[in-house]
């Protein structure tokens, strides 16, 4: 199934994101917005483990994700707009993660990438150290399978990113806010 | 020195020791409290001169918590496999051997960290990997953790 035969209603994640809602004055101005901010993902330099293998590859010039806007890893969570989470994310990893997520500036965006990232992959089973799932610690905008996932599935997964911002309210702000009581601080543990 | 007259210069220091041999190594089992003085023999006796330990290993195997040294001569190219262990899993206390390889801190550091081994006479032995509060260590066979190990039957 390709891309272009996903209908936009596939999308419409929350009551927020629903065009029929949204200001009709506004309408053009945030699809000049929304154009913006999905084709200048810029993702945060970060990875944990061997999902951060393809995902240099998918930035490096043979697959090159910089054709989709994803132009320049960014080294500080102040100018990324996506973070990547390519790996394990271990219990010590965690509160880490979850700053480096309060530190990006809205609109911020969650890519799961890999079984790690997802459920905790191939380490669910028998480990002392390993979180579930990213998304235990932070919010997840989307999930991509595999271990580790093809560059050509990464850049699939931005495409369905960029497809999601497309259909953004810039008058609701961030397209799920996060509930404190769903994602709580993790424990400190320095 | 060849692994035979290794063998004869560990039972000459230490004459209940018990030896293996596979296709590398030739490994020394002694008793925790033998282990220094042997360790310090091997590395400053001329004939020996193991003066490179080149890993340290914690082991929990059949009941019994192991630490297994391996060493080397840089100048006279042979190596052995010292090996060390007790049945006490309450209290196992080893002596730290930090003192003749500083190297060995990081290591026995981990080994504490993951097996509960503790190496008397080691500058800093702390939680490495684990959180500070951290109970039980994870390494050990009998170790359990309901919260986040999901047991295979």
């Amino acid at each position: 199934m390709g891309i272009k035969s996903m209908k936009e209603t596939d999308f419409h994640v929350s009551p927020d994101t629903d065009r029929q809602k949204t200001n009709i004055v506004l309408t053009t101005v945030e699809n000049l917005v929304n154009w913006g901010r999905s084709n200048s993902v810029w993702p945060l330099t970060f990875a944990t483990s061997c999902c951060g293998i393809e995902m240099m590859a998918t930035g490096a010039s043979r697959h090159d994700f910089a054709r989709f806007g994803v132009e320049v890893y960014r080294a500080t969570p102040r100018q990324a707009d996506v973070i990547i989470i390519a790996g394990t994310i271990v219990h010590k990893m965690a509160p880490v993660l979850k700053r480096l997520y309060d530190q990006m500036a809205e609109p911020k965006y969650v890519i799961a990438m890999g079984a790690c990232a997802i459920s905790g992959g191939p380490f669910f089973y028998n480990t002392y150290s390993v979180i579930r799932g990213a998304d235990q610690v932070i919010p997840v905008d989307v999930y991509i399978p595999g271990c580790p996932p093809r560059p050509e599935a990464l850049l699939y997964g931005i495409m369905q990113l960029q497809r999601k911002i497309q259909q953004g309210n810039i008058a609701a702000g961030r397209i799920e806010p996060v509930d404190p009581e769903e994602y709580p601080e993790p424990p400190k543990v320095y | 020195m060849d692994n035979t007259n290794i063998k004869e210069f560990v039972a000459r220091h230490i004459p209940e020791a018990t030896f293996e041999e596979n296709k590398q190594f030739l490994s020394a089992t002694v008793e925790p409290s033998k282990l220094h003085g042997l360790l310090k023999a091997l590395k400053e006796n001329p004939e020996t001169l193991f003066d490179y330990l080149f890993c340290i290993t914690g082991a929990d195997v059949q009941g019994k918590l192991m630490v297994i040294y391996h060493l080397e001569s840089t100048t006279l190219k042979h190596q052995v496999v010292v090996k060390t262990g007790t049945p006490d899993r309450e209290n196992p206390v080893f002596d730290s051997i930090t003192d003749l390889f500083s190297g060995a801190e990081l290591h026995e550091n981990e080994i504490f960290d993951l097996f509960g081994i503790i190496f008397k006479g080691h500058p800093n032995l702390r939680r490495m990997f684990m959180p500070d509060d951290w109970k039980g260590y994870p390494l050990r066979k009998d170790y359990t953790d309901e919260v986040n190990i999901v047991e295979l039957s």
